[in-house]
């Protein structure tokens, strides 16, 4: 019978590779110290990768009030080198690298489609003027390099584009993370005090930036992978929490950043997605999806959400506005606040104050807008 | 994961011991506080709403998930555990303490069909 079944059945061997595909998940260096520190692991985007490590509302508010610590090393460090690096990336992103005006700068952008859909959101660091770095999404990566080549080659850009392969990231978020990074870089620590955000520096084999995703101090570490274990153990040693990618969404909500694939996608164009400061007009510029972003003025925008009665939104939730209706991207709970919020995509027209209402199973409930971000720096902001 | 041997089970991960007076005390287990993650809110059942068995009569939201709780068999509730409202997470910390509601069954209706321990921990994989 079974037999019958599969031989009769070519969609079995339609969604085989499927199956295969995801029973073999990658690994990051530092799978084993998850397995030993107790993580629960799930497929991020064919990544298997801790979710937490007991409870992801602790391991939040280590990060609001310590210092917390995520493996990030399935994200992939793209190299940018040559003499066409610059005007390769003033073609390719939609924030404009010019801003990057002394090296160890970096900048958030989005790279568009011609349609200006989202094809990634990245960082991007100025090393020198012929050598940039890209830290791009790790489901994206593969796509995103396919994207880049073939920019590369209708433009014959003078441009080598290199996937790093051989390192290791590492988040040390938090209000002690600076601290904390100082001590474990004592040849660099006066250079480290004084770092500012979107700033970097290299420090022998190891990549240090103050950025993250948590809307705390903090910094991003790219390290060669054969001593990431060592140096997450010191960081676990100096008194930091190891945090899975569950406090790393109510963190990242919290502090109101989007994220790929959910807030904005290459459906949505990033002056739909609450971006709008990301993308350079200023300049006469051109760039991949300018035409098509200036030719559509946005009929909806992003707002943040907070929800005045017990429950939890969440993302794909239809929103009844008096503009007409839309819908969460992204909502959870937010362990900062102690309530439930949201990032919605609504009409225009909608303000700061205004209330609407969310279906919440089966349940009208009211949310109150409120301006991005909820949370930063350890302080509510609404 | 803890399975208390002295409990039945159903397949969608309700314990429910039974009282000397008869009436039922039901909550999740551990394994699925566990799949839940951090809980954060609980809607519980009104005293006095009568349910068939499998009816869903509780919601239960996490940070990540939002989930049902079901009548083990079918009945009345007779009373709610109104301070884990405030206190969810009393339901990662202690599942078997942390009851959900208490009910009446319908007369003629038992736990005898509900899985044992064993049973329960054969359906979870363990």
């Amino acid at each position: 019978m079974l037999q019958n079944f599969w031989r009769s059945s070519p969609e079995v061997f339609a969604i085989l590779p499927f199956f295969l595909e995801i029973t073999v998940l990658l690994h990051t260096p530092l799978f084993e110290a998850h397995q030993r520190m107790g993580a629960k692991l799930v497929d991020f985007g064919g990544w298997e990768m801790p979710l937490h490590y007991g409870s992801q509302i602790d391991e939040h508010h280590a990060v609001r009030r310590h210092a917390g610590m995520f493996d990030v090393s399935h994200m992939r460090a793209v190299e940018v080198e040559g003499t066409g690096a610059s005007a390769f990336l003033r073609h390719a992103l939609a924030n404009n690298i010019d801003k990057l005006t002394t090296p160890g700068r970096a900048l958030y952008s989005c790279m568009l489609n011609p349609a200006a859909g989202v094809i990634d959101d990245l960082i991007v660091y100025f090393l020198t003027p012929t050598h940039y770095r890209l830290v791009v999404n790790a489901g994206t990566t593969a796509k995103d390099l396919a994207w880049l080549e073939a920019i590369r080659t209708e433009g014959k850009f003078d441009v080598k584009l290199t996937p790093r392969n051989d390192v290791a990231m590492i988040a040390v978020q938090g209000p002690q993370s600076r601290r904390i990074v100082c001590e474990l870089f004592t040849e660099v620590a006066t250079s480290i005090a004084a770092m500012k955000p979107f700033h970097s520096m290299s420090c022998g084999d190891r990549f240090l930036a103050c950025t993250g995703y948590t809307g705390e101090d903090g910094f991003e570490i790219i390290l060669p992978q054969a001593s990431a274990i060592d140096f997450w153990q010191q960081l676990h040693a100096a008194g930091v929490s190891p945090c899975g990618l569950g406090a790393r969404d109510t963190l990242r909500l919290e502090a109101g950043m989007n994220l790929y694939g959910q807030d904005m996608t290459e459906q949505t164009t990033p002056l739909e997605s609450g971006l709008a400061w990301t993308v350079d007009l200023k300049t006469e510029r051109p760039f991949v999806g300018r035409q098509a972003l200036q030719a559509k003025p946005p009929a909806m925008h992003v707002i943040g959400l907070v929800l005045g009665a017990p429950g939890v939104l969440r993302a794909h939730q239809v929103i009844h506005t008096a503009a007409g209706d839309g819908e969460n991207t992204s909502g959870s709970f937010s362990p900062t606040l102690n309530l439930s919020i949201a990032l919605a995509r609504i009409p225009l027209g909608i303000a700061i104050g205004d209330m609407v209402q969310a279906e919440v199973r089966g349940k009208q409930l009211d949310c109150r807008v409120v301006k991005i971000p909820f949370v930063r720096n350890g302080k509510p902001l609404i | 994961m803890s399975i208390p041997t002295d409990l039945k089970y159903t397949e969608s991960h309700e314990w429910i011991r039974t009282e000397p007076d008869g009436t039922l005390t039901i909550g999740i287990t551990d394994h699925a506080q566990d799949a839940l993650g951090d809980l954060v809110f609980i809607e519980l059942p009104t005293v006095g709403r009568k349910l068939n068995a499998r009816e869903s009569c509780v919601v239960l939201e996490s940070v990540k998930a939002a989930s049902d709780a079901y009548a083990p068999v079918a009945g009345e509730v007779v009373a709610v555990n109104s301070p884990i409202a405030d206190a969810p997470e009393s339901l990662n910390s202690a599942p078997y303490e942390a009851w959900l509601f208490k009910m009446k069954p319908a007369a003629g209706d038992t736990v005898e069909g509900l899985l044992d321990a064993a049973g329960y921990a054969a359906s979870i994989g363990e």
